[in-house]
Protein backbone atom coordinates (compact mmCIF):
# COMPACT_ATOMS: atom_id res chain seq x y z
CA UNK A 1 0.00 0.00 0.00
CA UNK A 2 2.93 2.56 0.96
CA UNK A 3 2.06 5.89 1.94
CA UNK A 4 -1.23 6.20 3.98
CA UNK A 5 -0.41 3.35 6.45
CA UNK A 6 -1.19 5.28 8.92
CA UNK A 7 -4.27 7.05 7.87
CA UNK A 8 -6.91 5.86 9.80
CA UNK A 9 -4.92 7.59 12.69
CA UNK A 10 -3.01 4.82 13.74
CA UNK A 11 -5.70 2.67 14.71
CA UNK A 12 -5.90 -0.89 13.38
CA UNK A 13 -8.86 -1.95 10.60
CA UNK A 14 -12.10 -0.44 12.00
CA UNK A 15 -13.82 -4.32 13.01
CA UNK A 16 -16.98 -4.09 11.14
CA UNK A 17 -18.57 -7.26 9.47
CA UNK A 18 -18.90 -6.63 5.92
CA UNK A 19 -22.50 -8.18 5.62
CA UNK A 20 -23.19 -10.92 2.73
CA UNK A 21 -24.45 -9.41 -0.78
CA UNK A 22 -26.51 -11.10 -2.88
CA UNK A 23 -27.57 -9.84 -6.55
CA UNK A 24 -31.26 -12.39 -7.20
CA UNK A 25 -31.92 -11.71 -11.38
CA UNK A 26 -34.72 -12.95 -13.22
CA UNK A 27 -33.34 -14.53 -16.41
CA UNK A 28 -35.05 -14.91 -19.82
CA UNK A 29 -38.71 -14.61 -20.74
CA UNK A 30 -40.42 -15.77 -18.25
CA UNK A 31 -42.31 -13.19 -15.59
CA UNK A 32 -43.20 -15.54 -12.57
CA UNK A 33 -41.15 -13.62 -10.19
CA UNK A 34 -42.83 -15.37 -6.81
CA UNK A 35 -40.46 -18.05 -6.32
CA UNK A 36 -36.92 -14.91 -6.68
CA UNK A 37 -39.45 -12.81 -4.95
CA UNK A 38 -39.59 -15.44 -1.66
CA UNK A 39 -35.89 -16.00 -1.84
CA UNK A 40 -34.95 -12.47 -1.74
CA UNK A 41 -36.90 -11.84 0.98
CA UNK A 42 -35.73 -15.20 3.29
CA UNK A 43 -32.47 -13.89 2.46
CA UNK A 44 -33.49 -10.71 3.36
CA UNK A 45 -34.61 -12.06 6.77
CA UNK A 46 -31.72 -13.99 7.34
CA UNK A 47 -29.29 -10.80 7.29
CA UNK A 48 -28.21 -10.38 3.96
CA UNK A 49 -28.31 -7.67 1.89
CA UNK A 50 -29.78 -8.79 -1.27
CA UNK A 51 -30.02 -6.59 -4.88
CA UNK A 52 -33.49 -7.35 -6.93
CA UNK A 53 -33.60 -6.79 -10.33
CA UNK A 54 -37.04 -7.61 -11.67
CA UNK A 55 -38.06 -9.65 -14.44
CA UNK A 56 -36.76 -10.35 -17.91
CA UNK A 57 -33.22 -9.72 -17.64
CA UNK A 58 -30.07 -10.61 -19.73
CA UNK A 59 -27.11 -11.78 -18.85
CA UNK A 60 -25.87 -8.63 -19.76
CA UNK A 61 -27.48 -6.82 -17.52
CA UNK A 62 -27.46 -9.79 -14.67
CA UNK A 63 -23.94 -9.92 -14.80
CA UNK A 64 -23.21 -6.19 -14.88
CA UNK A 65 -25.25 -5.43 -12.23
CA UNK A 66 -22.97 -7.70 -9.98
CA UNK A 67 -20.41 -5.77 -11.07
CA UNK A 68 -21.53 -2.82 -9.99
CA UNK A 69 -23.19 -4.10 -7.11
CA UNK A 70 -19.98 -6.43 -5.90
CA UNK A 71 -21.76 -8.77 -5.00
CA UNK A 72 -20.93 -12.04 -3.10
CA UNK A 73 -23.55 -13.96 -4.34
CA UNK A 74 -25.30 -14.25 -8.01
CA UNK A 75 -28.47 -16.60 -7.83
CA UNK A 76 -30.68 -16.65 -10.73
CA UNK A 77 -34.64 -18.24 -11.22
CA UNK A 78 -35.35 -19.67 -14.14
CA UNK A 79 -38.54 -21.08 -15.28
CA UNK A 80 -38.60 -21.20 -18.94
CA UNK A 81 -36.44 -23.81 -20.05
CA UNK A 82 -33.77 -21.81 -21.35
CA UNK A 83 -31.59 -22.29 -18.44
CA UNK A 84 -28.82 -24.63 -20.80
CA UNK A 85 -28.78 -21.80 -22.61
CA UNK A 86 -28.51 -18.52 -20.62
CA UNK A 87 -27.18 -20.17 -17.37
CA UNK A 88 -23.79 -20.49 -19.57
CA UNK A 89 -23.44 -16.87 -20.99
CA UNK A 90 -23.71 -15.80 -17.68
CA UNK A 91 -21.41 -17.61 -16.28
CA UNK A 92 -19.06 -16.58 -19.49
CA UNK A 93 -19.41 -13.41 -19.41
CA UNK A 94 -19.06 -13.69 -15.22
CA UNK A 95 -15.24 -14.63 -16.30
CA UNK A 96 -15.08 -12.36 -19.09
CA UNK A 97 -15.80 -9.10 -16.61
CA UNK A 98 -13.08 -10.80 -14.02
CA UNK A 99 -15.87 -11.61 -11.66
CA UNK A 100 -15.17 -15.62 -11.56
CA UNK A 101 -15.20 -15.46 -7.78
CA UNK A 102 -18.70 -14.88 -8.11
CA UNK A 103 -20.84 -17.77 -6.57
CA UNK A 104 -23.67 -18.55 -8.97
CA UNK A 105 -26.42 -20.54 -7.92
CA UNK A 106 -29.31 -21.29 -9.76
CA UNK A 107 -33.42 -21.96 -8.37
CA UNK A 108 -36.01 -22.99 -10.49
CA UNK A 109 -37.78 -26.26 -12.62
CA UNK A 110 -34.44 -27.73 -13.72
CA UNK A 111 -34.22 -31.21 -15.08
CA UNK A 112 -32.63 -33.68 -13.02
CA UNK A 113 -30.43 -34.28 -16.29
CA UNK A 114 -29.32 -30.93 -16.24
CA UNK A 115 -27.89 -29.98 -13.08
CA UNK A 116 -24.72 -32.24 -13.02
CA UNK A 117 -24.11 -30.09 -16.29
CA UNK A 118 -24.80 -27.13 -14.79
CA UNK A 119 -22.73 -27.50 -12.21
CA UNK A 120 -19.97 -29.14 -14.24
CA UNK A 121 -20.02 -25.43 -15.96
CA UNK A 122 -19.17 -23.69 -12.42
CA UNK A 123 -22.91 -23.31 -10.47
CA UNK A 124 -22.22 -23.80 -7.25
CA UNK A 125 -25.63 -24.94 -6.39
CA UNK A 126 -29.23 -25.64 -8.17
CA UNK A 127 -32.00 -25.51 -5.94
CA UNK A 128 -35.02 -27.56 -7.15
CA UNK A 129 -38.87 -26.25 -6.31
CA UNK A 130 -39.46 -27.77 -2.61
CA UNK A 131 -36.00 -27.21 -1.61
CA UNK A 132 -36.52 -25.10 1.86
CA UNK A 133 -35.19 -21.72 2.19
CA UNK A 134 -33.27 -22.58 5.29
CA UNK A 135 -30.78 -25.06 2.71
CA UNK A 136 -30.43 -22.08 0.17
CA UNK A 137 -29.81 -19.56 3.28
CA UNK A 138 -27.28 -22.04 4.65
CA UNK A 139 -25.99 -22.87 1.41
CA UNK A 140 -25.03 -19.37 0.70
CA UNK A 141 -23.44 -18.41 4.31
CA UNK A 142 -20.90 -21.54 4.26
CA UNK A 143 -20.13 -20.70 0.67
CA UNK A 144 -19.18 -16.96 1.48
CA UNK A 145 -18.09 -17.56 4.65
CA UNK A 146 -15.05 -20.54 2.86
CA UNK A 147 -15.07 -18.26 0.04
CA UNK A 148 -13.73 -15.29 2.11
CA UNK A 149 -11.56 -17.11 3.95
CA UNK A 150 -13.68 -17.12 7.46
CA UNK A 151 -14.41 -19.97 9.27
CA UNK A 152 -17.98 -21.47 8.69
CA UNK B 1 -4.25 -5.87 -7.90
CA UNK B 2 -2.36 -2.69 -5.93
CA UNK B 3 -3.98 -0.16 -5.07
CA UNK B 4 -2.43 2.34 -7.00
CA UNK B 5 -3.35 0.24 -10.27
CA UNK B 6 -6.97 -0.45 -9.00
CA UNK B 7 -7.33 3.64 -8.57
CA UNK B 8 -5.77 3.84 -12.16
CA UNK B 9 -8.10 1.65 -14.03
CA UNK B 10 -11.23 3.41 -11.76
CA UNK B 11 -10.03 6.58 -13.19
CA UNK B 12 -10.10 5.31 -16.77
CA UNK B 13 -13.56 4.19 -16.36
CA UNK B 14 -13.39 0.62 -15.78
CA UNK B 15 -16.39 -0.65 -13.92
CA UNK B 16 -15.06 -3.73 -12.37
CA UNK B 17 -12.20 -1.49 -10.69
CA UNK B 18 -15.00 1.32 -9.89
CA UNK B 19 -17.10 -1.42 -8.12
CA UNK B 20 -13.57 -2.62 -5.93
CA UNK B 21 -13.05 1.02 -5.37
CA UNK B 22 -16.32 1.80 -3.80
CA UNK B 23 -16.23 -1.35 -1.51
CA UNK B 24 -13.10 -0.51 -0.48
CA UNK B 25 -14.32 2.64 0.83
CA UNK B 26 -18.10 1.72 1.78
CA UNK B 27 -16.52 -0.59 5.02
CA UNK B 28 -13.66 1.63 6.79
CA UNK B 29 -10.18 0.39 6.13
CA UNK B 30 -6.79 1.53 5.20
CA UNK B 31 -7.13 0.89 1.50
CA UNK B 32 -10.32 2.89 1.67
CA UNK B 33 -8.85 5.71 3.15
CA UNK B 34 -6.00 5.71 1.05
CA UNK B 35 -8.29 5.65 -2.28
CA UNK B 36 -10.83 8.22 -0.72
CA UNK B 37 -8.15 10.59 -0.14
CA UNK B 38 -6.64 10.53 -3.73
CA UNK B 39 -10.25 10.70 -4.65
CA UNK B 40 -11.59 13.56 -2.27
CA UNK B 41 -8.38 15.68 -3.87
CA UNK B 42 -10.09 15.27 -7.32
CA UNK B 43 -13.79 15.42 -6.43
CA UNK B 44 -15.83 19.04 -6.18
CA UNK B 45 -16.86 19.07 -9.69
CA UNK B 46 -20.11 17.02 -9.46
CA UNK B 47 -23.36 18.35 -9.72
CA UNK B 48 -25.25 15.61 -6.69
CA UNK B 49 -29.01 15.84 -7.16
CA UNK B 50 -31.09 14.10 -4.39
CA UNK B 51 -34.30 12.60 -5.01
CA UNK B 52 -36.69 11.45 -2.09
CA UNK B 53 -40.01 11.35 -1.25
CA UNK B 54 -42.35 8.61 0.54
CA UNK B 55 -42.03 5.23 -0.07
CA UNK B 56 -43.69 4.26 -3.72
CA UNK B 57 -43.97 8.18 -5.04
CA UNK B 58 -41.59 7.05 -8.03
CA UNK B 59 -38.54 7.97 -7.12
CA UNK B 60 -36.49 5.09 -8.81
CA UNK B 61 -38.72 5.29 -11.94
CA UNK B 62 -37.95 8.95 -12.49
CA UNK B 63 -34.63 8.66 -11.79
CA UNK B 64 -34.45 6.43 -14.90
CA UNK B 65 -36.29 9.27 -16.74
CA UNK B 66 -33.58 11.42 -15.76
CA UNK B 67 -30.45 8.49 -16.81
CA UNK B 68 -32.57 8.28 -20.10
CA UNK B 69 -32.26 12.77 -20.84
CA UNK B 70 -28.70 12.59 -19.35
CA UNK B 71 -27.28 10.14 -21.37
CA UNK B 72 -28.67 11.72 -24.29
CA UNK B 73 -26.80 14.87 -23.89
CA UNK B 74 -23.47 12.25 -22.91
CA UNK B 75 -23.25 13.10 -19.73
CA UNK B 76 -22.07 10.71 -17.12
CA UNK B 77 -23.86 9.36 -15.06
CA UNK B 78 -23.84 7.58 -11.38
CA UNK B 79 -26.64 6.41 -8.85
CA UNK B 80 -26.33 5.90 -5.29
CA UNK B 81 -29.55 4.23 -4.34
CA UNK B 82 -30.14 3.78 -0.60
CA UNK B 83 -33.16 1.58 0.96
CA UNK B 84 -33.73 0.86 4.35
CA UNK B 85 -31.87 -2.02 6.50
CA UNK B 86 -34.08 -4.33 8.62
CA UNK B 87 -33.70 -3.01 12.18
CA UNK B 88 -34.79 -6.72 13.31
CA UNK B 89 -32.19 -8.72 11.33
CA UNK B 90 -30.04 -5.92 9.33
CA UNK B 91 -30.45 -7.91 6.00
CA UNK B 92 -31.69 -5.49 3.28
CA UNK B 93 -33.99 -5.85 0.03
CA UNK B 94 -32.75 -3.28 -2.50
CA UNK B 95 -34.92 -2.73 -5.37
CA UNK B 96 -33.96 0.44 -7.46
CA UNK B 97 -32.60 -1.06 -10.05
CA UNK B 98 -35.24 -2.71 -10.89
CA UNK B 99 -36.42 0.89 -13.06
CA UNK B 100 -32.90 1.27 -13.93
CA UNK B 101 -31.97 -2.11 -15.05
CA UNK B 102 -32.30 -0.59 -19.11
CA UNK B 103 -29.52 1.06 -18.62
CA UNK B 104 -27.08 -1.47 -17.05
CA UNK B 105 -25.36 -2.22 -19.92
CA UNK B 106 -24.50 1.50 -20.89
CA UNK B 107 -20.37 1.94 -19.94
CA UNK B 108 -21.41 5.81 -18.92
CA UNK B 109 -23.77 4.70 -16.06
CA UNK B 110 -23.35 3.74 -12.76
CA UNK B 111 -25.90 1.93 -10.61
CA UNK B 112 -24.69 0.96 -6.52
CA UNK B 113 -27.53 0.40 -4.03
CA UNK B 114 -27.05 0.48 -0.58
CA UNK B 115 -28.56 -0.49 2.53
CA UNK B 116 -29.22 1.80 5.61
CA UNK B 117 -27.05 -0.46 8.09
CA UNK B 118 -29.02 1.46 10.66
CA UNK B 119 -28.41 4.41 10.08
CA UNK B 120 -31.41 7.02 10.10
CA UNK B 121 -32.19 10.18 8.40
CA UNK B 122 -32.48 8.42 4.57
CA UNK B 123 -29.48 8.07 3.46
CA UNK B 124 -25.84 6.53 4.84
CA UNK B 125 -22.41 7.09 5.64
CA UNK B 126 -21.02 4.70 2.95
CA UNK B 127 -23.58 6.43 0.40
CA UNK B 128 -21.89 9.68 1.28
CA UNK B 129 -18.41 8.39 0.54
CA UNK B 130 -19.98 6.73 -2.33
CA UNK B 131 -20.95 10.04 -3.66
CA UNK B 132 -17.65 11.12 -3.45
CA UNK B 133 -15.68 8.20 -5.24
CA UNK B 134 -17.76 9.18 -8.36
CA UNK B 135 -17.41 12.80 -7.90
CA UNK B 136 -13.46 12.09 -7.68
CA UNK B 137 -14.17 9.64 -10.47
CA UNK B 138 -15.04 12.25 -13.09
CA UNK B 139 -18.88 11.47 -13.07
CA UNK B 140 -20.76 14.49 -14.49
CA UNK B 141 -24.40 14.25 -12.58
CA UNK B 142 -25.04 12.16 -9.39
CA UNK B 143 -28.28 11.17 -8.46
CA UNK B 144 -28.65 10.28 -4.89
CA UNK B 145 -31.76 8.47 -4.10
CA UNK B 146 -32.92 8.28 -0.22
CA UNK B 147 -34.92 5.27 1.33
CA UNK B 148 -38.80 6.01 1.01
CA UNK B 149 -38.65 8.70 3.97
CA UNK B 150 -41.30 10.20 6.03
CA UNK B 151 -41.30 14.05 7.47
CA UNK B 152 -38.14 14.18 8.95
CA UNK B 153 -35.26 12.14 6.97
CA UNK B 154 -33.71 14.99 5.50
CA UNK B 155 -29.96 14.49 5.52
CA UNK B 156 -30.18 14.52 2.36
CA UNK B 157 -30.14 18.35 2.44
CA UNK B 158 -26.67 18.62 3.66
CA UNK B 159 -25.74 16.14 0.60
CA UNK B 160 -26.52 17.11 -2.81
CA UNK B 161 -26.87 20.53 -4.30
CA UNK B 162 -30.25 20.07 -6.16
CA UNK B 163 -33.27 18.65 -3.94
CA UNK B 164 -36.21 16.95 -5.51
CA UNK B 165 -39.14 15.80 -3.44
CA UNK B 166 -40.85 13.45 -5.24
CA UNK B 167 -44.78 13.16 -4.11
CA UNK B 168 -47.80 11.29 -6.07
CA UNK B 169 -51.55 12.59 -6.18
CA UNK B 170 -53.81 11.75 -3.10
CA UNK B 171 -50.82 12.21 -0.95
CA UNK B 172 -52.26 14.06 1.87
CA UNK B 173 -54.41 18.08 1.99
CA UNK B 174 -52.62 20.62 2.34
CA UNK B 175 -52.06 20.14 6.50
CA UNK B 176 -49.33 17.72 5.26
CA UNK B 177 -47.92 20.25 3.59
CA UNK B 178 -47.50 22.70 6.02
CA UNK B 179 -45.61 19.98 7.87
CA UNK B 180 -42.05 20.50 9.30
CA UNK B 181 -39.32 18.53 7.47
CA UNK B 182 -39.45 17.21 4.22
CA UNK B 183 -41.35 19.67 2.80
CA UNK B 184 -38.85 22.45 3.98
CA UNK B 185 -36.12 20.96 1.96
CA UNK B 186 -36.94 20.77 -1.57
CA UNK B 187 -36.00 22.72 -4.31
CA UNK B 188 -37.77 21.12 -7.02
CA UNK B 189 -41.39 19.48 -5.70
CA UNK B 190 -42.49 16.85 -8.70
CA UNK B 191 -46.11 15.69 -8.72
CA UNK B 192 -45.45 12.29 -10.16
CA UNK B 193 -48.15 10.14 -12.08
CA UNK B 194 -49.84 13.07 -13.01
CA UNK B 195 -51.97 10.69 -15.22
CA UNK B 196 -53.52 10.21 -11.96
CA UNK B 197 -56.61 11.95 -10.61
CA UNK B 198 -56.27 14.62 -7.96
CA UNK B 199 -52.70 15.75 -9.62
CA UNK B 200 -53.55 18.84 -10.46
CA UNK B 201 -55.03 19.58 -6.91
CA UNK B 202 -51.71 18.54 -5.47
CA UNK B 203 -50.38 21.05 -7.59
CA UNK B 204 -52.33 23.63 -6.81
CA UNK B 205 -51.70 22.67 -2.79
CA UNK B 206 -47.89 22.52 -3.32
CA UNK B 207 -47.98 26.35 -5.02
CA UNK B 208 -49.76 27.84 -2.69
CA UNK B 209 -47.43 26.72 0.10
CA UNK B 210 -44.74 28.25 -2.40
CA UNK B 211 -46.42 31.66 -2.85
CA UNK B 212 -47.25 31.39 0.38
CA UNK B 213 -43.91 31.24 1.83
CA UNK B 214 -44.33 28.32 4.04
CA UNK B 215 -41.39 26.26 2.04
CA UNK B 216 -38.39 28.36 2.33
CA UNK B 217 -35.56 27.47 0.71
CA UNK B 218 -32.32 28.01 3.12
CA UNK B 219 -30.19 29.56 -0.30
CA UNK B 220 -32.75 32.12 -0.83
CA UNK B 221 -34.37 29.99 -4.41
CA UNK B 222 -37.62 29.83 -4.54
CA UNK B 223 -38.95 26.27 -5.06
CA UNK B 224 -40.96 25.54 -7.88
CA UNK B 225 -43.31 22.79 -8.20
CA UNK B 226 -44.33 20.88 -11.60
CA UNK B 227 -46.60 17.56 -12.79
CA UNK B 228 -44.85 15.12 -14.69
CA UNK B 229 -45.67 11.48 -15.42
CA UNK B 230 -41.68 9.40 -15.30
CA UNK B 231 -44.09 6.21 -16.21
CA UNK B 232 -45.25 8.12 -19.28
CA UNK B 233 -41.71 9.93 -19.62
CA UNK B 234 -44.33 13.22 -19.59
CA UNK B 235 -42.70 17.00 -18.05
CA UNK B 236 -39.46 15.25 -17.99
CA UNK B 237 -37.90 18.21 -20.38
CA UNK B 238 -39.24 20.09 -17.62
CA UNK B 239 -38.03 18.98 -15.26
CA UNK B 240 -34.44 18.83 -16.26
CA UNK B 241 -34.53 22.58 -17.65
CA UNK B 242 -35.47 23.55 -13.79
CA UNK B 243 -32.67 21.32 -11.97
CA UNK B 244 -30.07 23.01 -14.69
CA UNK B 245 -31.66 26.23 -13.81
CA UNK B 246 -31.31 25.71 -10.17
CA UNK B 247 -27.87 24.61 -10.62
CA UNK B 248 -26.87 27.80 -12.09
CA UNK B 249 -28.64 29.86 -9.19
CA UNK B 250 -26.25 27.80 -6.82
CA UNK B 251 -23.44 28.48 -8.73
CA UNK B 252 -24.07 31.77 -9.38
CA UNK B 253 -24.49 32.28 -5.76
CA UNK B 254 -21.50 30.51 -4.92
CA UNK B 255 -22.98 28.04 -3.24
CA UNK B 256 -21.99 24.96 -4.91
CA UNK B 257 -18.72 24.24 -3.29
CA UNK B 258 -20.20 25.35 0.15
CA UNK B 259 -22.66 22.10 -0.44
CA UNK B 260 -19.65 20.01 -1.08
CA UNK B 261 -18.06 20.89 2.18
CA UNK B 262 -21.79 20.52 3.87
CA UNK B 263 -21.74 17.25 2.46
CA UNK B 264 -18.31 16.64 3.71
CA UNK B 265 -19.02 17.70 7.48
CA UNK B 266 -22.08 15.80 7.06
CA UNK B 267 -20.14 12.17 6.34
CA UNK B 268 -18.05 13.69 9.28
CA UNK B 269 -20.64 13.38 11.43
CA UNK B 270 -22.50 10.28 10.31
CA UNK B 271 -19.75 8.40 10.19
CA UNK B 272 -18.67 9.39 14.11
CA UNK B 273 -22.30 8.45 15.00
CA UNK B 274 -22.01 5.32 13.18
CA UNK B 275 -18.41 4.46 14.54
CA UNK B 276 -20.12 4.97 18.15
CA UNK B 277 -22.90 2.89 17.25
CA UNK B 278 -21.05 -0.04 16.37
CA UNK B 279 -19.04 0.63 19.64
CA UNK B 280 -21.45 0.89 22.31
CA UNK B 281 -22.70 -2.77 22.53
CA UNK B 282 -19.18 -3.62 23.13
CA UNK B 283 -18.98 -0.90 24.99
CA UNK B 284 -22.00 -1.53 27.78
CA UNK B 285 -20.51 -5.23 27.79
CA UNK B 286 -17.02 -4.12 29.16
CA UNK B 287 -16.94 -4.20 33.17
CA UNK B 288 -16.55 -0.21 33.36
CA UNK B 289 -19.93 -0.49 30.68
CA UNK B 290 -21.56 -2.80 32.53
CA UNK B 291 -21.19 -1.35 36.10
CA UNK B 292 -22.69 1.68 34.94
CA UNK B 293 -25.45 0.15 32.92
CA UNK B 294 -26.94 -1.62 36.24
CA UNK B 295 -26.34 1.91 37.78
CA UNK B 296 -28.39 3.40 36.00
CA UNK B 297 -30.96 0.52 35.76
CA UNK B 298 -31.60 0.87 39.34
CA UNK B 299 -31.36 4.12 39.52
CA UNK B 300 -28.26 4.95 41.43
CA UNK B 301 -26.90 7.39 38.35
CA UNK B 302 -28.67 9.17 36.44
CA UNK B 303 -28.55 8.93 32.50
CA UNK B 304 -27.39 12.01 31.87
CA UNK B 305 -23.96 11.54 34.27
CA UNK B 306 -23.55 7.50 32.79
CA UNK B 307 -23.57 8.65 29.21
CA UNK B 308 -21.29 11.07 29.67
CA UNK B 309 -19.04 9.03 31.62
CA UNK B 310 -19.21 6.12 28.68
CA UNK B 311 -19.32 8.64 26.17
CA UNK B 312 -15.45 8.72 27.97
CA UNK B 313 -14.81 5.39 27.63
CA UNK B 314 -15.29 5.39 23.96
Amino acid sequence: MGRGTDILGGEAEIPIRKRIKVLVAKLGLDGHDRGAKVVARALRDAGMEVVYTGIRQTPEQVVNAALQEDVDVVGISILSGAHMALVPRVLELLREKGLEDVIVVVGGIIPSDDIPKLKAMGVKEVFIPGTPLNTIIEFIRRSVAAKRGEMG
Amino acid sequence: MKLEELLERALAGDHLAISRVISRVEYPSKEGAWLLSKLLARAGQAHVIGITGAPGSGKSTLIARLIEKYRGERRKVAVVAVDPSSPFTQGALMGDRIRMQRFATDPGVFIRSFATRGERGGISTAALLTVEVFDGLGYDKILLETVGVGQVDVDIMHAAHTIIVVTAPGAGDEIQALKAGLMEIGDIYVVNKSDRPGATETLKQLEFAIEGGIFKSRTGWKPIALKVSAALGEGIGDLIEIIERHLTYMSEAGLVKRRVEERRIHALKSMILWLVENKIDELLSRPEGSSLVKDVIDGRIPVYTAALKLLKLI
